[in-house]
């Protein structure tokens, strides 16, 4: 077999970030080629690239053997390349029929859709690749693995031969994956080659012909399932070497200022996000929480902030029942709160720093005085966040979209620091920061632990867990797999609970 | 051969069971359910007396009524579907009152129809450009259209009528479009009408009031409807604009220009509800007359609303609204009929739903029931007022109780900038 | 950075005033007429002490639908329903105000509450059905309004609520009684209407209220952004229900100064477009209470200045296409300078990280 798509010395730079250097891949016709590493290791710029989305600062694709020059997804269609996107966009008010053909409509006279034709090719195309979708159905009546279908046979109606699908399976359920993977297994039987990212080591193994491992912006391993192991994998995905934790006291109170108890979560539409989730954290120490994003992260965090409500168990905060607790109460009880998403959970953007100092803490003294707002100790207080956290800001009056992202997440941790709170929920406190900040935010979150503040970490920065972490709890498809001390725990271990292969 | 036989064993089912839905909400269905209505009707004016309703007056003043909202309203789809609100509708139907009238003063009624298409086409082209190109709110753009189009109006026929006799309110009277009678047909309509056959009298009563002294522009206005339904679901450009109002973000990414859909959908929007304004001022009446459009516009917006953005939908809202626009000008004791088989209806729903053990629904059917029964006891005359905002009501209401059953353009009011994620 | 705000925030309704008026000097223009002859005797007139009065109580009601409509604003409400709820206020406030018999001051005190409740208690549906529904407040307030108007015709009919005083065509609730009735005040030769410290009184909470309160911040933290006030805390979606009855109960209002200074009962003839009016104050005046008073004296002025044009043969509703222009100008205006601004802030960042990269490169 032939190689159809050759990768050879991609870079690609972004303001401040390389996402990729030195890629190189080489896809065999007729296979499933899988592509894997953590979050950040630069798939996603990759398949950009390859779909035409971006345009990478140098190297080469070629397809079937052909140096091709991508400036548009439409330049990757013509060339056989289809892109199968994590979030679908499709028209939940429309046919299945009619979400597949738009934009490439067989049509008389340039404006009469040749409906029936169009049904005709799309059944040919169900049959052929043994995808379950009946043309006529409507979208909003579709599950989520059903729309993946749809997404699919778009892309095959536009005549792809190779299908890009990015983490197909991260909002699949497992009876919907173990379909996708027989759809998958015949298109390649047809002559297609499949393009497939993912993090689940289990599930890569089970279906590809062969993986590539990404770390860090390159490819660092290509290898056959056969060749190679979960534990060998894990290690090339995660590195050689963790780093090793800061050395501090550890004074870890009696007390559980968190107390998660087979607590379970399910969306509206019932799909199921946690299942009997437990974990509780103590005064005094930090609990890293490790997990690849999306297994239940943010819903664990919303329901401590009393934003969610469990369906069954408990959650229990500063001894106060989340379930029952309005989120005004529970920050007044003194739980901070430092969102994954600051620009739009964490601050407004359109107010000045003085004001966003007070948000959050505008139902308590002193950043209130009854009903009035108190601005100059809010003015104040700015002041002192901005010295002792080096926020680069004119002055307080600034509008805070005026700040760039590390100077507003300096400023968002200093906030949701001040007045000692007992319990800290830390959602990827340091992304997108730069080196001195986060030396500056992980000092400040020790001192908070060492003054015997409880401190929940969500990160996906290994480093950032190992370091500043006394446990790590790994969560996987809402549940919490196992809980590791980072002292004794090994690259392999981490990536193999992390990616569900743990048991 | 063998590919034959796959598609019959894995396609099959579904596609007949996709044809057994079509067939339940097909033509067909309606038919009957008017049948059943028309008959209830009967009986209700058998046992009351009063033949109203079904007299060839009321329905021909229904469709008088009914053509300005739904031109408002498919004006109203089309631009909604395009993924754009357009509250501006009643201020391009006042451009179309006064463009038609005046220019049909001018060079006759036919030159005042085209001249109301034109100037609609450009006010919904400037709606368009404000609100896609430079991305002001909708709401906004809308209301300053009515604002300009209401002071325009009020300005130019200060200046232009009052020296060609008409006033400063009113224009000269503009000449009218012939109408015609079906031959054959409605004289036999009229006949069977007269000879008072429970039923089947009713019935030719009504049929009778669509045959009679017609014009030709109520029948071509008619036909809006059909096209619209067409191009939505058979042409290429009616599918790209029903993706440019659900989801412009998954049309762009398959290379579809949704600025330029939405100009164009914006732009006949603007020209049907100009056209429904001139067709109040040179067929329903032969005059401008300040106020004309009273509110139709928004009435049109209503109809969207109530007929779930579908142009069969926006039609029966609109010979919903335009019949109870037209009682307004006919006997009262009409309404109180059409309150009586309001309240069998609920009553005969609220026995269906108790039979499919559907009890809420059960519940509000009986309520209507027992209301309307209530209203029919105690009350002598039902106020005006509540006549002619019974539109406006009953949008609310099926805002209020349907919301989950209607299905909106899920962009419709969006600000939506290309390029965008 | 202050001063260029403020710098850009003045030119936006400076270019929309100046835009219009090119617009109206060219419609002049065709008409045969002096634009600038015209301009400087609207000028004379609607600076004249008599048309004063009457532009002072009109800017009363119309400022007093501009802070409703940007209280609305600063929750992202378009509160359209600010018609429907002036006249439920104005009406019930003049029902209720008839009915009673109180001391003079309390009195009136009643009425303005009535009204503020009336108008307050409309609103809630509207914002009902956005926060338990979903539904656009546009759309619910549209129909609302037709629904108020249609409810307050029937209820004026002289056997229920309305009278119809001897010689007079117009039905109207009864009079309210003198002591439910406010004084008028002696200025630029005529009698202004002393609601205008009430006027005074709510433009000063509402900025209060919304710069100094905890409920203020509340308010504008979920205008800004729903999902960070509720993460802060804020019971979001019960926040845009009490802004809607809030801003409802502020339109409430728009009528008082006409129903208790001058006409002590309402009939149809009270007018209407209050709504539209309100809004485009709200924008223009940037939701701030002072802006909104100059956007208010300004839409007075040229009403009432415009009907001069009438002595010389210009029908006076050029005023109103004027009024549009202005609207339609200055929001075009925002969105150009926003996106200027956005442009030029990109440009910035894109500079900053160009070196950041030149940077890494030499190392």
């Amino acid at each position: 077999m032939s190689n159809i798509l050759e990768v050879s010395g991609i870079e690609k730079k972004y303001p401040g970030v390389v996402a990729n250097r030195d890629v190189s891949l080489v896809v065999r016709e007729g296979s499933i080629h899988a592509i894997i590493g953590e979050n950040g290791a630069g798939k996603s710029t990759l398949m950009k690239s390859l779909y035409g989305l971006i345009r990478p600062d140098a190297g080469t694709i070629k397809v079937a053997g052909k140096e091709v020059n991508l400036k548009s997804p439409q330049d990757a269609i013509a060339l056989g390349i289809g892109m199968v996107h994590q979030h679908f966009k499709l028209a939940d008010n429309a046919t299945v029929l009619e979400n597949v053909i738009l934009g490439s409509e067989p049509s008389r006279f340039g404006f009469v859709i040749k409906y029936d034709e169009a049904r005709k090719k799309l059944i040919e195309i169900a049959e052929t690749y043994q995808l379950d979708i009946d043309p006529d159905e409507r979208l909003s009546n579709l599950g989520v693995g059903e729309r993946q279908r749809v997404e699919i046979a778009k892309v095959l109606f536009r005549g792809a031969k190779i299908l890009i699908l990015d983490e197909p399976t991260a909002v699949l359920v497992p009876q919907e994956v173990t379909e996708l993977f027989n759809n998958l297994k015949e298109l390649v039987k047809k002559g297609l080659t499949v393009l497939f990212i993912s993090h689940k080591l289990d599930e890569v193994l089970s279906i590809s012909d062969e993986i590539t491992v990404m770390r860090q912006g390159t490819t660092v391993a290509s290898l056959t399932p056969a060749n190679t192991s979960k534990k060998a994998l894990a290690e090339l995905m995660v590195g050689g070497e963790l780093p090793k934790p800061i050395a501090g006291n550890l004074v870890v109170s009696e007390k559980s200022f968190l107390s998660i108890k087979n607590a379970s979560y399910a969306r509206e539409d019932g799909r199921e996000i946690l299942h009997s989730l437990n974990l509780e954290v103590h005064g005094g120490e930090i609990v890293g929480l490790a997990g690849v994003e999306g297994n239940g992260q943010s819903e664990l965090i919303e329901l401590v902030m009393g934003l969610l409500r469990t369906n069954t168990g408990s959650v229990e905060v500063l001894d106060l029942d989340t379930s029952t607790t309005l989120t005004k109460d529970i920050r007044n009880a003194g739980v901070a709160y430092i969102p994954q998403d600051r620009q739009r959970d964490g601050i407004l953007m359109a107010a000045p720093l003085w004001e966003n100092r007070i948000l959050g803490h505008q139902f308590a003294t002193p950043m209130a005085n009854g009903v009035w707002i108190n601005k100059s100790a809010a003015a104040e207080d700015s002041a002192r966040v901005i010295e002792e956290f080096d926020v680069r800001t004119p002055g307080i009056n600034v509008l805070v979209s005026a700040l760039s992202g590390g100077n507003q997440q300096k400023f968002i941790v200093g906030r949701e620091l001040s007045g000692d709170p007992k319990l800290i929920i830390a959602a990827q406190p340091t992304r997108g920061v730069d080196v001195g900040a986060q030396a500056i935010i992980w000092e400040h979150l020790m001192r908070a632990r060492s003054r015997g503040a409880a401190i929940l970490l969500v990160s996906a920065d290994l480093e950032e867990l190992f370091s500043l972490s006394d446990r790590i709890a790994v969560i996987y498809s809402g549940s919490i797999v196992s809980v590791l001390d980072p002292a004794k725990t090994t690259p392999e271990d981490l990536g193999l609970a992390m990616t569900g292969a743990a048991n | 051969m063998s590919t034959e036989t796959t598609s019959n064993s894995t396609v099959a089912p579904s596609s007949m069971k996709s044809k057994a839905k079509s067939l339940v909400s097909s033509p067909a269905r309606i038919a009957i359910l008017v049948a059943i209505l028309l008959f209830i009707l009967s009986i209700v004016e058998k046992v009351t007396g009063s033949t109203d309703i079904s007299s060839p007056g009321t329905s021909s003043a229904t469709l008088r009524f009914a053509i300005p909202l739904l031109m408002a309203g498919l004006g109203g789809l089309w631009a909604e579907r395009a993924g754009v609100i357009n509250i501006g509708l009643e201020g391009m139907m006042i451009v179309g009152t006064w463009t038609g009238a005046w220019f049909g003063f001018k060079h006759g009624p036919l030159i005042g129809l085209l001249a109301a298409a034109f100037f609609g086409l450009l006010s919904g082209l400037f709606h368009a450009i404000l609100t896609v190109k430079i991305g002001i709110d909708q709401a906004v753009s809308g209301l300053a259209i009515n604002l300009i189009a209401a002071g325009g109006a009020r300005y130019l026929s200060g200046i232009f009528f009052p020296s060609v006799g008409g006033d400063r309110t009113v224009s000269p009277p503009v000449d009218s479009f012939p109408t015609f009678t079906v031959p054959g047909i409605s004289p036999l309509l009229q006949s069977i009408d007269e000879k008072n056959i429970f039923y089947i009298s009713n019935v030719a009563g009504i049929l009778n009031g669509f045959t009679k002294e017609i014009s030709l522009v109520t029948v071509s206005f008619l036909l809006f409807v059909p096209i619209t339904s067409w191009i939505l679901w058979r042409s290429k450009f009616g599918l790209r604009m029903r993706f440019s109002g659900e989801n412009p973000m998954a049309a762009e990414s398959l290379g579809i220009n949704v600025y330029r859909i939405r100009y164009v959908a914006i732009a006949i929007s603007g020209m049907l509800a100009s056209l429904g304004g001139a067709y109040l001022a040179l067929i329903a009446s032969s005059v401008y007359r300040e106020g004309q459009t009273a509110g139709r516009g928004f009435i049109g917006l209503a109809t969207v609303i109530f007929g779930n953005w579908k142009p069969g939908g926006v039609f029966a809202g609109s010979i919903l609204f335009g019949f109870t626009d037209a009682l307004r000008v006919r006997q009262n004791e009409s309404v109180m009929s059409l309150i009586i088989v309001g309240g069998i209806v609920a009553a005969l729903l609220a026995l269906y739903f108790v039979l499919s053990k559907k009890w809420k629904p059960a519940l509000y059917s009986s309520i209507v029931a027992v209301f309307a029964l209530w209203i029919n006891k105690t009350v002598d005359v039902i106020p005006q007022e509540f006549v002619t905002v019974f539109p406006n009501f009953a949008t609310l209401i099926v805002l209020t109780f349907l919301a989950q059953r209607l299905t909106p353009p899920a962009a419709a009011g969006m600000p939506y900038r290309r390029g965008s994620e | 950075m202050k001063r260029n705000k403020l710098f850009w925030g003045a030119v936006a309704p400076v270019a929309a005033i100046f835009t219009s008026l090119v617009l109206m000097y060219i419609i002049l223009s065709l008409r045969g007429a002096d634009p600038f002859a015209l301009f400087k005797l609207m000028v004379s007139y609607g600076f004249d002490p008599r048309n004063l009065v009457s532009e002072t109580n009109l800017t009363v009601s119309y400022y007093l639908a501009g802070v409703a409509a940007a209280i609305g604003f600063k929750m992202l409400l378009f509160n359209i329903g600010i018609d429907g709820q002036y006249r439920m206020g104005a009406f019930f406030g003049a029902v209720v105000g008839a009915a009673i018999d109180l001391p003079p001051i309390l009195h009136v005190a009643v009425i303005i509450v009535v009204a503020m409740i009336a108008g307050g208690a409309w609103a809630a549906i509207a914002g009902y059905l956005k926060v338990k529904r979903g539904v656009s407040e546009v759309i619910s307030n549209i129909m609302l309004n037709f629904i108020a108007a249609a409810i307050i015709a029937f209820l004026l009919s002289p056997n229920l609520l309305g009278s119809l005083p001897e010689g007079s065509q117009n039905v109207q609730t009864k009079p309210i009684p003198a002591s439910g009735q406010m004084p008028t005040i002696k200025m630029f030769e005529g009698e202004v209407y002393s609601v205008i410290f009430l006027a005074l009184f709510v433009g000063i909470a509402y900025w209060i209220m919304l710069n100094k309160t905890v409920f203020g911040f509340n308010l504008r933290a979920t205008g800004l952004s729903f999902r960070a006030a509720r993460s802060s805390g804020v019971n979001a979606p019960r926040m845009i229900f009490i802004t809607t009855i809030l801003s409802g109960a502020i339109a409430g209002l728009v009528g008082i100064g006409t129903l208790l200074s001058d006409t002590h009962s309402y009939s149809m003839a009270f007018p209407s477009g209050f709504a539209f009016t309100g809004l485009s104050l709200a924008i223009l005046g940037r939701n701030h209470p002072v802006g909104i008073f100059f956007a208010a004296f300004l839409w007075s002025f040229l009403e009432r200045a415009g009907q001069v044009l009438e002595f010389e043969g210009i029908p006076p509703e050029i005023v109103i296409v004027m009024q549009g222009t202005i609207v339609l100008c200055i929001v075009i205006a925002y969105e150009v300078v926003a996106r200027i601004n956005l442009r030029q802030q990109q440009k910035a960042v894109g500079k900053v990280s160009a070196e950041l990269v030149s940077e890494g490169e030499a190392k």
